[in-house]
């Protein structure tokens, strides 16, 4: 076999060369910050418009795998650089396109650790970029490892350099969690090269060719080669317990790695269940399927209860994410076309509202120098813009009808009643929680009098009225003064940064169809090839999956 | 069941009636500070130009024949998976067309009589925002023909509560209050989720006229399972046992929000839910019952507790509690009262919403002080209120061929009509509660308006003199209109079954079963001596004395667990808040102990002493790279072993 190569296909190799162009460019800007920011915003636009015109390229429905690029690699166990794109990678790939423009922006006056400079800062967000891309473009389980594995270090070293103060301790931490899983998967990539090749006389790591000889696969054997795969996916998704590395490298991340890893780094782990554990191994799926559901039920009422005990804002935002990565588990392993179009939607959306909240949140620790809840209260007297934005972050986040998220949890919820009705019962009281810890961290925050030490600064009055002068610091209106000279309402870059979130939250949760069209022949065609048939409206009639 | 048809003429348009107060919120809230000169004055246009429409739409369907009243109207695809398709839809029929009338025309009411009240808060502009929000989500809820644009109006009324609810946003109380109303909103909406996934499981469709038309497919122990849960969903919403606890709180809103939101409009959000979903209730007598158990249970909690509040504005929302209670019987009774809620529901968006808007324009001339033992003697300094006031206050306690006198009988007689036991106990409490409404209300309007002027002589929290002054006409015009609707709007529409008959396409006949106990002719005279003796009692206990201007605290065991709401929070605090932090707070402990700690443990064993994972961080990228090479050496090596 020698080199296919679509038009398509060098569109996706441009989209992950660009960014790696993009990070050597502005890597020696060492002493010009200014040029250096600029230079790897221009990289991450035009790469947004290489995303553009992928989704343009894509026709909905015409085929399995589109934008096909595959070339000869490693020929002595058939590993090709192959790359290529479903509507769920796709849509994946738009949302990375999307949010690294946003999270240059909102990185943008980022105070960094000293001896850090803006240059190294942004050309590690290229390469994550880059990485992110492979990662989901690849078609070939090998090249699919090699990126899932390589991936880690331009994130190491965004936590781990531009962190916050526990930062080394929760890089490490973050990288052998996923070292541990890479290995265990490594091991199943090769068992799965053994097993094609005991199949087709000849090994391969094709994803489609091996999708076409899953179901030969015995039972015993898939089942070891899928918790191979599962390990490392559960662990970057999180699902509980495994989740305990996400609230320390979510929280000493710099805002912008944290969106990024939140927002689209966790995803592949769920992508990884849709896109490899069920066709690849489709009756172990549906074997340990009821083992992932109570994981994820479990996931989303544990982290939503730990999100509302957080007195950290960072380590709450990782926590409702492990509340919501349950949600998108138990859509996948629920089995019916809803629940799989909702859990691949579920992934985009959730990576634009928590990416909004990480970011309007990064907004408030820039100003109060603190990332303690406590810290602060009543800043929407002070800054009522910025109030309104996390409001909105949290609406989205809690899943409100009218915003992005709604649809796709829905969704989740709805297809996975008929087939799971008591998971999907516990996982929708999940609800409940998710307005509480949205709300309370709001009105802790936001509302009442001005309160707490990032807010009244220092000097805060009341504490000792003694030492205070005659009438000056008791004084309500000084204080609010001095308060609001400290706390000002979002800048034009803040709103500009803010303001395609916003849009696209509104957007997706009006006419969300779009992307749906996009994604449903994909979640159809996963069906298809793991053998499920839908429990409700199914033409077929038949009850498929357990 | 009628046909459903596609809209015609102007209701192909029907989409404006939501698109223009959502336009106004838009403008307003993302306008910011530019829109601050004409905020209100737009807030009140999109409004008026909705009821406009609405109007429009009202005589065109009017004219029609009764079976050719039900219409929708196909805007475009929400999201839609397979079989599931789940579109923006209008359905225009008499039950939502009513729906819109009061929701835009009340609603117009209380926008204008806003300007007024508002006028001395900086943010008036993002009230009307907030506000026009409201209008339209409530639009949406009762104008989409499935399921899930139900479910998106009834969260965007939430939202819009739990905005204005907050208003003073400085106030810890408010921001409470409005986090308390969500969340047991929440509650209340996984019951009607829920019920949505089984109407979906069951017949694979959300849209009302595929699950009306088949809804005899279902059978009976899940229907009676999703009546019950879209029931809780009601109770949620509507401020019903055992989710009515919010309500009251929700008074920490300014008062139009109060008379628009939380007593005119979303608050009968449970009541059109199964009104709407008559279709289901109709095939259980099971589900009818709780409905309707629910509604007595409700109707008598609000007023008994509403006897024993001082705050005016508490006793109006535990009044409006007890009579969405009465809603809740009606609708319970099934075809025999589907009609008569409506129809209670309608004469009391009236009455309350001008009691709330006398109640404001009292606070108003106090200096929002809402403690009646602080006032009396109010009718001399706020005349045009007193009157307005004192004709929603005769509507409401039933006051002869005052519309609540129609309303209320009607409920009463149908509850009755159920005969047997259940007649006697739905009858009887409505009839018993009847006295109570009487109670508390004159109660109310004598602390208020009657007596000694308490206020002379007191001041306020901020130190300031009480001076009484009659509101401006953008206030009391309003109060005016509301104040006619609630003396005429009973007569008009239960005279020759007007609203019934209206009604009919959406509701089915009114099925009356006469099984009643007491002769009818006896049940409205009945209710009229019972509510008389209630304001006999009120008038003994509170006209002929003097009130203390303290509260007494040497009070009787049922006055004590009044003033406690029946003990409902309490209950809550200590079945749900105080184990859920106790519980929150063991799992954060155990997830960094425990759960890391494993983890970490692991580590620490692997790596020896924490010195040595000290250097393991130092080197380690090295380590990895090293790791990694060594690493695809051996999967090189392991794959050339298996190819060969």
């Amino acid at each position: 076999m020698g080199a296919q190569v679509s038009s398509g296909g060098l569109l996706l190799l441009a989209m992950l060369l660009l960014p790696l162009a993009g990070a050597l460019a502005v890597a020696p800007m060492r002493s010009a910050p200014s040029t250096a920011k600029a230079t790897a915003l221009a990289f991450a636009l035009a790469e947004l418009v290489f995303a553009a015109l992928a989704w343009r390229a894509f026709e909905p429905g015409a085929g399995r795998l589109q934008l096909g690029l595959s070339v000869e690699w490693i020929p002595e166990f058939g590993a090709r650089f192959a790359l290529g794109v479903d509507g769920i990678a796709l849509v994946m790939i738009a949302l990375i396109g999307v949010l690294v423009p946003i999270v240059m922006g909102s990185s943008w006056e980022e105070k960094l650790p000293e001896g850090r400079t803006a240059a190294g800062f942004y050309s590690l967000l290229l390469t994550m970029q880059s990485m992110m891309v492979g990662v989901f473009a690849a078609t070939d389980v090998f090249l699919f490892y090699l990126f899932f594995e390589v991936m880690l270090v331009p994130m190491y070293f965004l936590i781990g350099r531009f962190g916050g103060p526990r930062r080394q301790y929760a890089a490490v931490k973050f990288f052998l969690y996923s070292l541990l899983g890479g290995l265990v998967m490594l091991a199943s990539v090769i068992g799965v090269f053994v097993v094609s090749s005991e199949e087709l006389g000849q090994g391969t790591f094709d994803w489609a060719t091996l999708v076409t000889i899953a179901d030969d696969i015995p039972e015993s054997v898939q089942i070891w080669l899928f918790l191979g795969f599962f390990l490392a996916f559960a662990i970057k998704a999180p699902l509980v317990p495994l989740h305990t590395w996400l609230p320390d490298a979510g929280a000493e991340a710099p805002v912008g790695a944290g969106v990024l890893l939140v927002g689209v780094l966790d995803k592949v782990g769920v992508y990884g269940f849709l896109r490899y554990c069920l066709p690849l191994f489709p009756d172990a799926s549906r074997r340990l399927a009821p083992i992932v559901l109570v994981l994820a039920v479990v996931g989303v009422v544990y982290g939503a209860l730990l999100a509302v005990g957080q007195s950290d804002m960072k380590r709450f935002v990782a926590y409702t994410s492990v509340a919501h990565f349950g949600f998108i588990a138990l859509g996948i392993f629920a089995f019916s076309t809803q629940a799989h179009a909702g859990a691949v939607l579920y992934m985009v959306n959730h990576g634009i509202s928590t990416g909004m909240l990480f970011i309007v949140l990064g907004m408030v620790i820039a100003r109060g120098g603190s990332r303690a809840i406590a810290d602060y209260g009543g800043v929407a007297k002070l800054a009522p813009v910025l109030a309104g934005m996390l409001l909105l972050a949290g609406l989205s986040l809690l899943s409100l009808p009218g915003t992005n998220t709604f649809v796709s949890e829905f969704l989740v919820l709805l297809g996975s009643y008929p087939r799971q009705p008591v998971f999907t019962i516990i996982a929708t009281c999940g609800i409940i929680l998710a307005a509480l810890y949205v709300l309370w961290v709001y009105q802790r925050m936001m509302t009442g009098p001005l309160r707490g030490a990032a807010v009244l600064g220092d000097e805060e009055a009341p504490r000792q009225p003694a030492l205070a002068g005659p009438g000056a610091a008791t004084d309500p209106e000084a204080t609010r003064r001095r308060a609001a000279a400290a706390f000002p309402d979002l800048s034009k870059r803040e709103v500009g940064v803010l303001a395609p979130l916003v849009l696209l939250i509104l957007l997706l949760g009006f006419y969300p169809q779009p992307v749906l069209e996009v994604i449903n022949p994909s979640v159809e065609a996963t069906m298809s090839e793991a053998g499920f048939t839908d429990p409700v409206g199914s033409t077929g009639g038949g009850q498929g999956g357990n | 069941m009628t046909e459903v048809l596609a809209a015609g003429g102007i209701a192909q348009y029907a989409w404006l009636l939501v698109a223009l107060p959502a336009a106004g919120a838009l403008v307003l809230l993302a306008g910011g500070r530019r829109t601050n000169g004409f905020g209100h004055l737009l807030g009140c246009a999109t409004v008026l130009g909705a009821f406009g429409y609405g109007v429009a739409l009202f005589v065109q369907t009017a004219g029609m024949p009764a079976e050719q009243r039900t219409r929708e109207l196909d805007l475009f695809t929400w999201f839609g998976v397979q079989a599931l398709q789940v579109d923006f839809g209008v359905r225009l029929d008499p039950l939502s067309l009513t729906f819109v009338l009061l929701i835009t025309g009340v609603g117009a009411l209380i926008h204008i009589y806003s300007i007024g009240y508002m006028a001395e808060d900086d943010g008036r502009r993002k009230f009307f925002g907030y506000l026009n929000l409201f209008v339209a989500a409530m639009l949406v809820l009762v104008l989409g023909d499935n399921f899930v644009t139900l479910y998106l109006g009834w969260e965007g009324v939430g939202l819009a509560s739990y905005l204005l609810i907050g208003w003073h946003t400085a106030r810890p109380s408010a921001a409470t209050a409005a986090k308390k109303a969500f969340l047991m909103n929440r509650v209340g909406d996984v019951g009607l989720v829920l019920a949505i996934f089984l109407l979906w499981a069951e017949l694979g469709t959300v849209q009302y006229a595929e699950v009306f038309a088949r809804s005899g497919q279902i059978d009976g122990a899940t229907l009676v399972a999703i009546t019950i849960l879209l029931l809780l969903g009601a109770c949620g919403k509507s401020g019903q046992f055992p989710l009515q606890a919010w309500l009251p709180d929700a008074m920490e809103g300014p008062t139009p929000v109060s008379a628009l939101i939380h007593a005119a409009t979303m608050v009968t959000a449970g009541v059109y839910l199964i009104a709407r979903c008559n279709p289901l209730y109709d095939l259980t007598a099971t589900g009818r019952l709780v409905v309707a158990s629910v509604g007595a249970i409700t109707l008598m909690l609000g007023a008994i507790i509403g006897c024993a509040y001082d705050d005016i504005k508490k006793v109006l929302a535990y009044s409006t509690v007890s009579q969405i209670g009465y809603m809740f019987l009606a609708v319970g009774l099934g075809p025999a009262g589907y009609a008569f809620g409506i129809l209670h529901l309608l004469t009391h968006g009236f009455f309350k919403a001008g009691l709330f808007l006398g109640a404001g324009s009292v606070m108003h001339a106090m200096h929002d002080e809402v403690d009646m033992r602080r006032m009396g003697g109010l009718a001399r300094h706020l005349p045009v209120t007193f009157v307005t006031f004192g004709l929603g206050y005769l509507a409401l306690v039933g006051f002869p061929f005052l519309s609540g006198f129609y309303s209320k009988d009607a409920i009463i007689e149908a509850a009755f009509d159920q005969g047997g036991a259940a007649g006697w106990v739905f009858g009887g409490t409505a009839l018993l509660a009847a006295g109570l409404t009487a109670f508390y209300m004159t109660r109310l309007v004598l602390m208020t308006f009657f007596g000694r002027e308490r206020w002379l002589g007191l001041r306020t929290a901020q130190n300031k003199e009480y001076r009484p002054h009659e509101s401006p006409p953008v206030m009391w015009v309003p109060m005016v209109l509301l104040a006619l609707g609630s003396a005429g709007a009973g007569y008009l529409l239960y005279s020759g079954e007007l609203l019934t008959g209206w009604l009919e396409p959406s509701l089915g006949a009114v099925a009356s079963v006469d099984a009643s106990p007491i002769p009818h002719a006896l049940v409205p005279w009945l209710t009229v001596a019972i509510s008389a003796l209630g304001a006999l009692v009120a008038y003994l206990i509170v006209g002929r004395r003097s009130v203390p201007v303290a509260r007494p605290h040497r009070v009787s065991l049922p006055v004590r667990a009044a003033r406690a709401e029946l003990y409902a929070n309490a209950i809550n605090e200590a079945v749900i808040a105080r184990p859920g932090t106790w519980a929150t707070r063991a799992l954060v402990y155990v997830d960094n102990k425990g759960v890391d700690g494993l983890v970490n443990g692991t580590g620490a064993l692997l790596g020896g002493t924490s010195g040595r994972m000290r250097r393991l961080q130092t080197g380690f990228v090295r380590t990895y790279a090293l790791g990694m090479l060594g690493g695809s050496v051996l999967v090189v090596a392991m794959l050339l072993v298996v190819t060969f």
